[in-house]
């Protein structure tokens, strides 16, 4: 075989494969549009050949990923040319590079149609293809029937007709109104006599189109449709061509399959005979041979026909086979056959009453629960869901429940969610449903939402009987060492409500009760500890006689939080502080809580799985939609949660000499604070760095693996030359000893635009950072991996804050314990605006070794920034009353590392500056809007405009504006900070960006007098 | 029922050959790819070939180097689709003979031409080999 008769695009293709890397295959790339554009320009002295060679090369370029924003008129422009070759090229490239709704396809709506009235047939069926793939509503009215002429024409040869059938189906799924179909059933009728194959294969689709909207118009069809199947079935006058593997177009059978199952049932019996004759030729027909392709072909018709029979609801006998043959696939070592009889299963039960006979193959179903085959284990999964009853309610939860542990992350979620929902619909005693959940909690307490302890305390309160059972249970798993939050914030609730109903059991005395939840106050986040209070307050108002000890114990609580910075803790503490000193009146205003109204499950609602916009509704949903329309719960929004007794958040503001007395002590390091308890977790596995990062890794949007989201940057290749990660890593006594793992600059970088992932990592300690912010407050939990087998002693942290944020760090262990994990959550307030960065100091040692780091903490400016949208009326005001300095500032920023303007949106995306399209008509240009917190500007309304020179991507002008000097100021050199590719006095350049983002991170220049690192040295 | 995509990627994740049948810009592009690349790079030949993925399901089949990737809704016949791939393939086979993933990397527009002729919006039109590569023929005739 020649090379591609375009000598040029073969050189170019073999140029780009013979790139080392991704940079040098961008720098082939943009030298080639560079050319194409060049090119394009005089246009007039291109040939037709050259025009064609370079739309190739477009298309070849934006495969491969990278934007072709040019040319597209060049491309069109060949759908015009007169010669085949030129021609074809338009029609192919235009309806890959371009959507339906572009402009530039109206102007070749007249070419188009001529091609297809006109009389070469092979022109015809190019512009039936490309309005086939790309026709939009234009299309459709000026076409629709020549279309439809084509296709019904009796002198048109099949290869143009079945092009039009397509076409046809597009354009009327597109827009139905536009295509008259009045009078279509007996052309459809028609039409289903054709005895040409590949006419047959088309036409069905737009059949399965036409029917699926309204079946009553075309019964006359169903009987054609009985007949091609068996035709195809019987082999009668199928050509050789058609017949794969042995067996004729198994395709079309399963099209013609999938049609009939839009029709409710056939009434005729004759047809019915005709069909189920079929239908049991193939289910009994259908074996097992050595040939993969053969197999597959033969089984890809048999499960349509299982799908039809189930369908058509046949003869129980014929369903009994059905059953059987499922039976047998989901126990073959095949997988893509037990995936399907697993998947068809499911959809059995959906359809039809034979859930006993399912149940009987329940053990091998569980077996695949296990496979490796995440694919497989799924459909499992779904299978168990659907076949659960009353009846084996128990044996299918507590498998699931088991799985739990070992599950992957990817699935956990869904399976918590499903066994909670199996063990609220199928609960046979109450006790049982709350076992479930306590499990559920305590095994995967990050994948349960907080639907389902609303729940487990909605149906508690509700059931009296229940009371102590769950109190004990909650006491219980108090003892355990290391607890889940949720579990948690369930046991305080419970137990605040009714552990005076365990009173007399030992190790249940209020006084007791109060010091194991009080136990983990230091460790929960302040949520948590809000139920907390309640939880005393409770305790306390239970205590009847009062225990004056147990009294003072928690009034010092109360007095300790009323000038916590949270202001629904603080309100809190302030009004049980006040409350419990009412004497007996306490009795009544703490009173247990009320029954909840009879509510239904938000869960239930929450398990509907998003709906798939495939093309027509499933016959099979269709049916089970209305069969189970009574079984689906319409819930309101808020879940139950009541149980919480909140206070609006709101207009209550926390007097700031209140957040100052606080703490008197802000401005000073902190050296770990009161510890009562090490939250330490034994991590069984030896895949230590999965493990420490689990609870971050399922931050990240489903579907990317954990491992990208914790080291985005490659350690490899940044490490040496970035001035700063020198000196800030480690190294201070033993300077050799210990070298950081990746590059800690780098890390931090890629923290300042996300909230979690690794901040530090040595080969004996791994910290990790999750971060929360809400307005002008931020919550960072530090976690602490110890890597080794022996413990880390001396810990030591110490937060060095700027000036402009109070930071309170809760808690560090002396010691981690071998290959333990501890949290330490970082509260943190923002008092003003500033580009100054917080440091942690941290020590520790490892036998003889003592390391000293000192690491840079992303509790930065853009953090505490909130995008807001803000409109054409609301914007062109304000950006005309902040006028000039110093609330408005401009500057040429010089420099700039060049980026096409969806980059530039992007890294404002990053940034939590919300880019506004449409206020400013010049593309060239960008407007945003921000929302800056902090304790002296609360919430600020910050504007953005870029402006760009086309002509030189180095230079753009920035201007911002707000309503606070300062915070103008930091805005304005914080984003020139991300624009500007390499800072000013570094002697190195950044190292060649490979495609992600953090290489687009300037770094931090240690000369610069605004560096991150101003307030420490 | 419908096919939202053909792709071929190589064992390195590079796409040799990429047709949507629905429109997706750039970016959602370049992220499907990715991820789904990765998800089915990553399984072993004792899996099965079909990939749930965010709403619809991927069947893939792998020939030497490279993957045969499509996307389909969830509703359709799985096994189906797997045949169809290798149709697809036949077809090249017999145009190039011995089909390799260089043939179809600088014939890239001839690999258009065929998938082309067998599927059109999504739908199969057209499975008998002979009539697919029919209108390849008469280019090369004419050219």
């Amino acid at each position: 075989m020649s090379l591609s008769g375009m000598r040029g695009l073969s050189m170019f293709i073999s140029d780009v494969r013979n790139c080392q890397n991704k940079e040098q295959e961008r720098l082939r790339v943009d030298k080639e549009l560079g050319n194409i554009r060049t090119k394009f320009k005089n246009e007039k002295n291109l040939s037709p050949y050259e025009k064609k060679k370079y739309v190739w090369k477009m298309l070849y370029i934006y495969m491969l990923g990278y934007d072709v924003d040019f040319g597209h008129m060049e491309a069109i422009s060949l759908i015009s040319a007169p010669k085949y070759p030129e021609k074809q090229v338009g029609y192919i490239v235009t309806s890959s590079l371009l959507n339906e709704n572009h402009d530039f396809l109206r102007m070749v709506i007249n070419t188009v149609r001529n091609d297809i009235i006109g009389r070469n047939e092979t022109f015809q069926c190019l512009a039936l293809t490309m309005v086939g793939n790309i026709g939009g509503r234009e299309f459709a009215e000026s076409l629709a029937p020549d279309v439809q002429r084509l296709l019904i024409s009796s002198s048109c040869r099949p290869l143009v007709r079945k092009k039009a059938g397509l076409c046809l189906l597009r354009l009327y799924r597109k827009n139905a109104d536009v295509v008259n179909i009045d009078g279509w059933s007996d052309r459809m009728a028609q039409l289903l006599d054709e005895r040409d194959l590949g006419v047959l294969t088309s036409v069905m689709s737009l059949f399965i189109a036409l029917v699926s909207n309204n079946t009553e118009a075309y019964w006359n069809c169903l009987p054609k449709c009985v007949k091609i199947l068996e035709r195809l079935a019987r082999n009668q006058d199928v050509p050789q061509e058609y017949t794969y593997y042995g067996i004729p177009s198994p395709w079309l059978q399963v099209k013609t399959m999938r049609a009939l199952q839009y029709f409710p049932t056939i009434e005729d019996p004759n047809t019915r005979r005709s069909l189920f004759e079929v239908l049991q030729r193939i289910l009994m027909g259908t074996d097992v041979v050595k040939n993969v392709n053969k197999n597959n072909a033969s089984h890809a018709v048999l499960f349509e026909a299982l799908a039809l029979v189930m369908h058509l609801d046949a003869e129980k006998e014929m369903m009994s086979q059905c059953v059987a043959l499922l039976g047998k696939f989901i126990s073959v070592r095949e997988p893509n056959i037990r995936y399907l009889g697993l998947e068809n299963m499911t959809r059995m039960l959906l359809v039809a009453d034979v859930q006993d006979i399912i149940k009987r193959h329940q053990a091998q179903i569980i077996t695949s629960l296990k496979d490796p085959d995440i694919s497989i284990r799924r459909r499992a999964l779904d299978l168990l869901y659907a076949m659960c009853d009353i009846t084996n309610a128990k044996d299918i939860v507590e498998e699931l429940l088991q799985y739990l542990s070992t599950a992957d992350f990817a699935m956990r979620e869904e399976l918590a969610l499903k066994a909670a929902i199996l063990a609220e619909k199928f609960a046979p005693d109450l006790s049982w449903y709350v076992d479930v959940n306590l499990q559920l909690i305590d095994k995967a307490g990050d994948f349960v939402s907080d639907d389902i302890w609303y729940r487990v305390v909605q149906f508690v309160t509700n059931n009296e009987d229940l009371q102590p059972y769950a109190a004990a249970k909650a006491r219980d798993y108090l003892d355990k060492p290391a607890l889940h939050e949720t579990m948690v914030k369930v046991s305080a609730y419970i137990l605040g409500e009714y552990s005076h109903l365990l009173a007399r059991r030992p190790g249940c005395s209020p006084k007791e009760i109060f010091a194991i939840i009080n136990d983990k106050l230091s460790t929960v986040s302040p949520p948590t500890v809000a139920i907390l209070l309640s939880t005393y307050a409770k305790i306390l108002m239970h205590t009847q006689p009062p225990d004056s000890e147990l009294q003072e114990q928690v009034w010092a609580i109360f007095r300790k939080y009323e000038s916590y910075i949270d202001v629904e803790i603080q309100q809190r503490a302030v009004e049980y502080f006040a409350l419990s000193r009412k004497g007996a009146a306490l009795v009544d205003i703490l009173a247990e809580m009320p029954k909840f109204p009879e509510r239904q499950s938000a869960l239930l609602k929450k398990a509907e799985d998003t709906e798939v916009d495939s093309a027509e509704q499933s016959a099979i949903k269709l049916r089970s939609q209305q069969q189970m329309s009574n079984a689906l719960v319409v819930t309101d929004q808020h879940p139950p949660s009541a149980s919480v007794p909140v206070s609006q958040p709101g207009p209550v503001k926390v007097p700031s000499q209140n957040l100052e007395g606080s703490s008197p002590d802000q401005g000073m390091p902190k050296v770990n604070g009161t510890v009562d308890k090490i939250d330490t977790q034994p991590i069984p596995s030896a895949d230590l760095l999965g493990d420490l990062l689990g609870p971050l890794a399922i931050e990240g949007p489903p579907g990317t693996t954990p491992s990208e989201e914790q080291n985005p940057i490659s350690g490899y290749e940044a490490a040496p030359n970035s001035a700063d990660a020198l000196a800030l890593s480690t190294l201070t006594e033993e300077s050799d000893a210990v070298q950081p793992i990746g590059n800690v600059a780098d890390r931090f970088h890629a923290l300042c635009l996300k909230d979690s992932g690794v901040l530090y990592e040595d080969p004996y300690i791994q910290i990790g950072l999750k971060a929360e912010w809400r307005a002008h407050h931020g919550r960072l939990v530090l976690f602490l991996g110890n890597k080794n087998t022996s413990p880390l002693v001396s810990v030591r942290a110490l937060i060095l804050p700027p000036a402009h944020l109070k930071m309170e760090l809760s808690m560090v262990p002396e010691t981690i314990p071998p290959r333990a994990q501890v949290q330490c959550p970082l509260e943190v307030v923002n008092l003003r605006a500033s580009r100054d960065v917080a440091v942690l100091d941290f020590s520790y040692k490892f036998g003889t070794i003592a390391v000293n780091i000192k690491l840079r903490l992303p509790a930065v400016l853009n953090k505490f920034l909130q995008p807001i949208s803000v409109s054409a009326e609301e914007f062109f005001p304000q950006w005309k009353s902040l006028s000039g300095p110093p609330l408005k500032l401009q500057e040429v920023v010089k420099g700039v590392k060049p980026m096409p303007i969806p980059e530039l949106a992007n890294l404002f995306t990053n940034l939590q500056l919300a880019v506004t399209p449409g206020l400013d008509t010049n593309p060239n240009n960008l407007v945003a809007s921000t929302t800056f917190f902090s304790d002296s500007t609360k919430a600020m309304l910050c504007l953005i405009r870029i402006e760009t020179d086309p002509s030189d991507r180095t230079q753009l002008r920035l201007t911002i504006a707000s309503g606070d000097p300062a915070l103008t100021f930091e805005l304005k050199e914080l984003i020139k900070e991300y624009m500007i590719s390499v800072p000013t006095a570094s002697p190195v350049p950044t190292p060649s960006p490979a495609p992600l983002q953090p290489q687009l991170l300037p770094v931090a220049d240690p000369n610069d007098p605004g560096a991150m690192l101003a307030g420490l040295l | 029922m419908g096919i939202r995509f053909v792709l071929l990627v190589n064992k390195q994740g590079q796409t040799r050959l990429a047709q949507y049948y629905e429109y997706l810009t750039l970016d959602e592009r370049r992220a499907l790819e990715g991820e789904i690349v990765r998800k089915c790079l990553a399984r072993t030949e004792h899996q099965c070939s079909f990939v749930e993925h965010r709403n619809y399901k991927v069947v893939y089949r792998r020939y030497a180097s490279l993957f045969f990737l499509v996307g389909v809704d969830n509703d359709e016949n799985e096994l189906a689709i797997l045949e169809f791939i290798h149709l697809l393939v036949e077809t090249m086979d017999r145009h190039f003979g011995n089909v390799c993933e260089l043939d179809i990397m600088f014939h890239l527009e001839k690999a258009h031409f065929m998938l082309e002729e067998m599927v059109m919006n999504g739908c199969i039109v057209e499975t008998n080999k002979q009539n697919i590569l029919t209108p390849i023929q008469l280019m090369d005739k004419t050219s």
